[in-house]
């Protein structure tokens, strides 16, 4: 249906634009921006005066929970959330059950996806088979089935070997791997950094040391191999200028950052709410700086929401029994554009953190406002304030922003020209 | 961004008064003192024929325990039961599947039974507070331990113990000895000797078995056990706690009593009048040589009976501060309603 | 209406007391103050007696009827008796006697223990508002006072009264 979106302030910050302009779409498609081309007859049409318009948010982290933990989530309730966000296009990750690790699952993940009309889903595959860390998954039959990208999730490699040759093999076929670096034996037990609040709160440490030591390690055999590698969920300031130096040095990593990561700080277990249980933990403020301060200087380039829903009893029970994750997919752009009201980003900046730089990080079809590209577009108003939790359509309500009041208000969410979320 | 979300602590009423005793964090030297005033009250109660007071007579005080414990439970058994109260034990072994859902199905039960009281022990840090918080909104809750974060009694009867015996805190030098990292009754111990203003807190342990952040406690460390115990008032030695050892953290035993452990020798180094204390059970030959844990300056034994005595001063207050919180909501329900 | 001078009341009780206690063949009974201010009393009728006994004081914050009202007394301190009460004969001091439930919880609490052989009950006040069957053996004065008054003593030396008016009920 030809739609005309009309006096919004575009911002696409892959090429730099930033003009107040009307956009055209049709058949899925921005057709033009600017003037309308001729014979265009619009079906509907948006008064956008006063509202952004910008791509349609990427965001590399959403679980779904489907296949296999429908008390949680499933992939219409959690695309939808996820469009609420403002977010067009998503990664899943391939913690399901069973685990995304034959074609099977991503089909039916696709399936389901495009069922249900809301955000487009691009999965991530298991990089080894039920994520043991051990046997390689079937890659290039996961990449022909839909998988965009490979990871292990939090769950280690048998042994240093098996990460080389895994990575190795990736990097034959020009598969980018998602790496998420914790070292095991290092976090072993751990549910809270190892900080001043872990230790006064009793609650089991893990070091900072789990995440650079593993980096130390992955960049090396990253390098070593020639694969490209994403690196996810950082949440040291540490870990963030390992990074730095090695994409100093040339090599070509991307990293990626949870929204939730770059408010919130272990100061925040105090009174032991298991909302605040995630997985990597919450560090220390200043770790939260330092993710801060790399995600304003592009060294980490995406911002994800790391969206994980959980049903109520997962999280009532005293702290270490409860299961870790935040439910926050569908507040993500109103939760970053605190970024901005801090002063920390510019709003061109901010959009391509959650836009052009996760989709540049795995390579996807998305994050772009242009003529020609599918009319992915979120339409929002910086004006106005989203009181979190007055509406929710996440199955998750395990979310601590509850209650709060952010800056700005997402007003059309559009995936392939088609209005998929309006307040 | 920031998040600010200031409640009423969880373990006060509206005026200030013990409605749960969860931890030592958050509570004021007055309250501390008057606990303290209360369970020497207590102790008077205990060397009378008929122990007994009518406090809690018609009240339930039921113990949940979660992990093993012995002399904690009866403690608490008999501090309730000196105050009239009636008591139900419960020991409820932990499954490994769906603990939240036995926990809380467990104690709403007990509440449909007219529990006005619960004192729990869990493995888990936190249980005490999520139980207060979100499980039985209207039962106090007694925190018996929870994980490694706290044993609010066992803190206050050591208070009560190095009161009795050594007076002013604000003149003491106190040591506390060994696996630090693991004990909820070390972290309950810091927090009560700094807010009754103990000037001289000393932790003394090896680098593995002390938590990061000890300077948010306001103690200083020692890894020398020599030097730290020089000229100290009271010795507190821990448990070296095995089972919750995972492996690594030391050596032997052995080499933990060669370097860490209170023979005679090293408690000449304290002050001659200096007492030596320990929770319990006792690791003789571990952490305490005997000689020393049977001498004239143990006071391990005094222990267990001002216990009983706090514990009834915990249990009274705790009940009397829910008792004030249900009459003043009901006044403001009343005035709400004019 | 003036309030009586304790200091004035304390001879008459010290004869009466002793009037009484001989009447009913106690000798040596043993004295005990309800805290605070019967043992301000206690403490001043010994002085009056001019004999120099050992003064037991009771604490009766344990025993109380109204716990499940109004909670626990914030200034519990302990009780102290020097004395066996197994076989004693006791004379339970207090200041004011209006209810007579204080007078009961320290009776609960002296028979805690042990078994005394006699109480005898001395008040320096009292308010002729009794709501338990409580009486007396020597007063010092007896007054009626209007709902919203009450009377304090203040000591403990010298002793004297003074009103204190209640604030009106909340409607």
């Amino acid at each position: 249906m030809p739609i005309q979106i009309l006096g919004a302030r575009l911002i696409d910050p892959s090429s730099g634009r930033d003009e107040v302009t009307d956009i055209y779409c049709a058949d899925g498609k921005i057709v033009a921006i600017g003037k309308a081309p001729a014979g265009f007859a619009a079906r509907q049409t948006i008064q956008a005066q006063g509202l952004i318009a910008a791509p349609g948010l990427v965001d590399l982290s959403v679980a779904l929970r489907e296949p296999g933990y429908s008390r949680k989530g499933s992939i219409s309730s959690e695309t939808l959330a996820a469009t609420v966000g403002g977010i067009t296009s998503l990664c899943c990750p391939p913690q399901t059950k069973p685990v995304l690790d034959t074609p099977a699952v991503a089909d039916l993940i696709l399936d389901r996806a495009r069922e249900s009309g809301h955000a487009k889903v691009f999965p991530i595959g298991a990089l080894t088979r039920g994520l043991a860390g051990e046997q390689l998954s079937e890659l290039m039959a996961l990449r022909q089935a839909g998988c965009v990208a490979f990871g292990n999730g939090l769950a280690n490699f048998a042994d240093h070997r098996s990460l080389r040759r895994a990575l190795e093999y990736a990097a034959t076929f020009d598969l980018t791997v998602v790496i998420h670096p914790q070292d095991r034996d290092l976090a072993e037990g751990g549910i809270a950094h190892e900080g001043p609040a872990a230790a006064f709160l009793g609650l089991a440490g893990i070091p900072e040391t789990a995440e650079t030591v593993a980096l130390a390690r992955d960049l090396l055999l990253v390098e070593q191999s020639g694969v490209r590698a994403h690196f996810s969920q950082l949440t040291s300031a540490r870990g963030a200028r390992m990074i730095a130096e090695a994409q100093a040095r040339g090599l070509p990593v991307t990293a990626d950052v949870a929204m939730y990561q770059l408010i919130l700080t272990d100061e925040a277990l105090h009174g032991f709410s298991s909302l605040y249980h995630v997985q990597p933990p919450l560090r220390s403020a200043t770790d939260r700086d330092g993710l801060r301060e790399a995600v304003k200087s592009g060294v980490i380039s995406a911002i994800s929401s790391h969206h994980q829903p959980h049903e109520v009893d997962a999280k009532l029970a005293p702290f270490a029994e409860t299961e870790p994750g935040i439910s926050s997919a569908e507040i993500l752009l109103p939760l970053a554009m605190t970024l901005v009201e801090d002063g920390l980003l510019d709003l061109p900046t901010l959009l391509a953190r959650l836009s052009s730089g996760p989709a540049a990080a795995l390579q996807l079809p998305a994050g772009r406002l242009a003529e020609e590209l599918p009319a992915d577009i979120v339409l929002f108003d910086p004006k106005r304030s989203t009181i979190v939790g007055e509406t929710w359509h996440s199955k998750g309500r395990n979310c601590p922003f509850i209650g709060h009041r952010l800056p700005s208000a997402v007003r059309y969410t559009l995936v392939e020209g088609r209005i998929s979320y309006q307040a | 961004m920031t998040l600010t979300d200031a409640k009423r602590p969880l373990q006060l009423n509206d005026i200030g008064q013990l409605r749960h005793f969860l931890s030592l964090d958050g509570l004021s030297r007055e309250l501390l003192t008057e606990l303290l005033d209360t369970a020497d009250s207590f102790l008077e109660v205990g060397a009378r024929a008929v122990k007994k007071v009518p406090l809690l007579r018609g009240m339930t005080v039921c113990n949940v325990f979660f992990e093993n414990s012995t002399r904690t439970r009866t403690t608490f058994e008999l501090a309730a039961k000196r105050l009239s109260a009636d008591v139900i034990t419960l020991n409820v072994s932990t499954s490994s599947t769906s603990k939240g859902e036995t926990l809380t199905d467990t104690l709403r039960n007990l509440e449909a039974m007219a529990a006005d009281m619960f004192v729990v022990r869990h493995a888990d840090s936190g249980a005490a507070h999520f139980i207060a918080e979100y499980v039985c909104p209207g039962v106090a809750v007694i925190n018996g331990g929870d994980g490694r974060h706290a044993h609010p009694t066992q803190g206050m009867l050591d208070m009560l113990t190095i009161r009795r015996h050594k007076g002013d805190f604000q003149k003491l030098s106190v040591a506390i000895v060994g696996d630090i990292l693991h004990s909820r009754v070390a972290r309950s111990n810091m927090l009560a000797l700094k807010t009754l203003g103990c000037p001289d807190i000393r932790v003394i342990g090896p680098k593995t078995l002390l938590p990061v952040g000890l300077e948010q406690y306001g103690v200083s460390v020692y890894h020398d056990m020599n030097e730290g115990l020089r000229d100290v008032d009271v010795v507190i030695m821990l448990r070296l706690q095995r089972e919750r050892m995972q492996g690594g953290l030391l050596p032997s035993e052995g080499e933990f009593y060669r370097l860490y452990g209170l023979t005679t020798q090293r408690m000449a180094l304290a002050k001659p009048d200096a007492i030596v204390m320990h929770p319990g059970p006792i690791n003789r030959g571990v952490e305490i040589e005997s000689a020393v844990a049977d001498g004239p300056q143990s006071v391990i034994l005094n222990q267990v009976t001002y216990g009983i005595a706090v514990r009834m001063a915990v249990l009274a207050m705790t009940m009397s501060g829910q008792t004030a919180q249900r009459q003043l909501e009901s006044e403001h329900a009343a005035k709400e309603q004019n | 209406m003036t309030l009586p001078n304790p200091e004035k009341l304390l001879p008459e009780m010290a004869a009466a007391l002793d009037s009484h206690l001989a009447a009913h063949g106690i000798s040596d009974p043993c004295f005990i103050g309800i805290r605070t201010g019967g043992v301000w009393v206690a403490q001043a009728l010994l002085k009056a007696r001019d004999q120099n006994e050992a003064l037991g004081i009771l604490d009766v914050s344990f025993y109380r009827d109204d716990f499940t009202q109004n909670g626990l007394h914030p200034q519990v301190r302990p009780s102290q008796l020097p004395f066996e009460v197994e076989g004693q004969h006791l004379v339970l001091i207090d200041d004011v006697l209006m209810s007579g439930r204080t007078v009961r919880a320290a009776l609960n609490e002296l028979f805690d223990y042990g078994r005394p052989a006699s109480v005898t009950l001395v008040c320096l006040l009292d308010l002729n508002a009794r709501e338990l069957p409580i009486r007396p053996d020597v007063v010092g004065a007896t007054l009626s006072l209007p709902p919203e008054q009450r009377v304090k003593l203040l000591g403990p030396e010298p002793l004297g009264l003074e009103y204190q008016t209640l604030a009106p009920a909340a409607n």
